[in-house]
């Protein structure tokens, strides 16, 4: 048995590793990670793990070293705007490029499209989004919500039982994400062991860094052609220093909302400027705009809104 | 008699396999596939039951082989059809249709002949099994 082993692998001779790797096309994602997120060096250290862990095992297949499916459900935790749902994006089409789901579709659900509202409901409708994510990827956000401790009769626990059976099943069906913030997903785990011993890779994101999410701000805008002036670049580096400081602050997200607000703070500018409108006017996002934000105020208090 | 009814019906039943092929080919198309079943099996018998809802937003065959094999062992003595509903504009209408499941014994048609009005005749063909109620025809 040694022996055949032994001449098949000489027949199919050594292995470039290098050269499966460009063949899959795994590095252009890798490297599309890289380019396209800003910061999040330990999440980006461990995809390229995994994708090393892939190949590796995809090629270990070749050679008839086959082991059964690899578990490859993940859990992602982090604080909320941390990336989770973009890298989960990335990730079907690394699990793709790989060849270790079939189609790579990102299906991104929540406890509504998985519970139902009345006994009998909820396996139909699990079963429902889980044919749809076979293939592919399901991602469930914040994944705690589907068990409820506090009521025995809730529906969740039903759509978990589900679940773990697909998950332990159909390994080579679909790959399951869960995401949600760290603590509470711990707890999760722990009141649902089952979970925990089917996911492979646990994987945290950091918050950003300041400076990450200026660089992040700047490719937002850029994305929508429009850039700040110089003076507007540091109003946006304090503003994110002070929106830290506030409650409810989720990285990226606020971001991108105080973005939003600034783009309506220009466009108010821009009507009611007196005179012709330069082309070069339309892009630019000047201190004013930002400034104008409640987390400029001396004392922000509550307006009851977020991020304004 | 073997019943010859849409696409491949004169081919050798299409394995497991096979039928996954094909429905991964309406799946990349965009199309939507539907899994019928009936045990009338007269050819003008355009209405046959449908096995849940058409199956919209799916992308892997292998979804839908698992609703095929949930159709066939509830209906295991039925035919199957598998159909493909293309809903691009000006297409709107079936794409493909092609048998996945027959009973095991095809008892095939009767041929009953009346006169009619003068030396007409008319000619009628019957399934044996219509004999049956339904839902008890191909119980063996």
């Amino acid at each position: 048995m040694l022996e055949v082993a032994d001449t098949e692998t000489q027949n199919h001779g050594p292995v470039d590793l290098r050269a499966e790797f460009a063949n899959a096309g795994i590095s252009d994602v890798l490297y599309g990670l890289d380019r396209d997120l800003v910061g999040l060096k330990p999440v980006k250290a461990r995809i390229r793990e995994i994708a090393s862990l892939l190949l590796v095992e995809r090629v270990r297949q070749k050679y008839g070293y086959a082991t059964e499916a690899p578990t490859l459900h993940m859990s992602f935790t982090g604080n909320p705007g941390t990336g989770k749902t973009t890298v989960a994006l990335r990730m079907a089409s690394i699990l793709k490029a790989l060849g270790f789901v079939r189609q790579g579709q990102l299906i991104s659900v929540t406890r509504d499209d998985l519970v139902g509202q009345y006994i009998g409901h909820t396996a139909p409708k699990t079963k429902e989004i889980l044919k749809k994510a076979i293939g592919g990827v399901l991602f469930i956000d914040e994944a705690y919500y589907l068990y409820r401790p506090d009521n025995e009769r809730d529906y969740g626990q039903e759509a978990i039982e589900i679940l773990l059976q697909v998950m332990e099943n159909q390994r080579e069906d679909l790959v399951v994400i869960l995401a949600g913030y760290a603590d509470r997903m711990e707890k999760f785990f722990t009141l649902n062991p089952g979970f925990r011993s089917r996911i492979a890779h646990h994987i945290d994101f950091p918050d950003y860094e300041n400076p990450e999410l200026l660089s992040i701000s700047e490719t937002m805008l850029a994305r929508q052609n429009y850039h700040f002036t110089p003076e507007a670049r540091d109003v946006m580096r304090r503003y994110i220093e002070r929106r830290r400081e506030q409650p409810y602050f989720s990285n990226a997200r606020s971001i991108r909302n105080a973005l939003d607000r600034a783009r309506l703070r220009q466009a108010n500018r821009l009507v009611a400027y007196e005179g012709p409108i330069q082309p070069e006017m339309l892009t630019m996002i000047e201190p004013g705009d930002l400034l104008g934000s409640r987390v400029f105020l001396e004392n922000p208090g509550n307006t009851g809104e977020i991020d304004a | 008699m073997r019943i010859t009814q849409g696409c491949f019906s004169y081919l050798p039943d299409l394995t497991d396999e096979q039928i996954t092929k094909q429905i991964q080919y309406c799946l990349d198309n965009g199309w939507a596939v539907n899994l019928e079943y009936t045990d009338d099996p007269h050819p003008r018998n355009t209405y046959w039951e449908m096995w849940g809802l058409p199956m919209f937003d799916i992308r892997d065959a292998k979804a839908i082989m698992g609703e095929l094999d949930n159709c066939r062992r509830i209906h295991n003595e039925c035919y199957i059809r598998l159909s493909a509903f293309d809903a691009t504009d000006t297409w709107e209408s079936l794409r493909i249709s092609f048998i996945v499941q027959r009973p095991s014994d095809e008892p095939g048609f009767m041929l009953t002949r009346q006169e009619v009005g003068g030396r007409n005749m008319r000619y009628e063909t019957r399934a044996y099994v219509l004999q049956k109620p339904e839902g008890a025809r191909y119980d063996s």
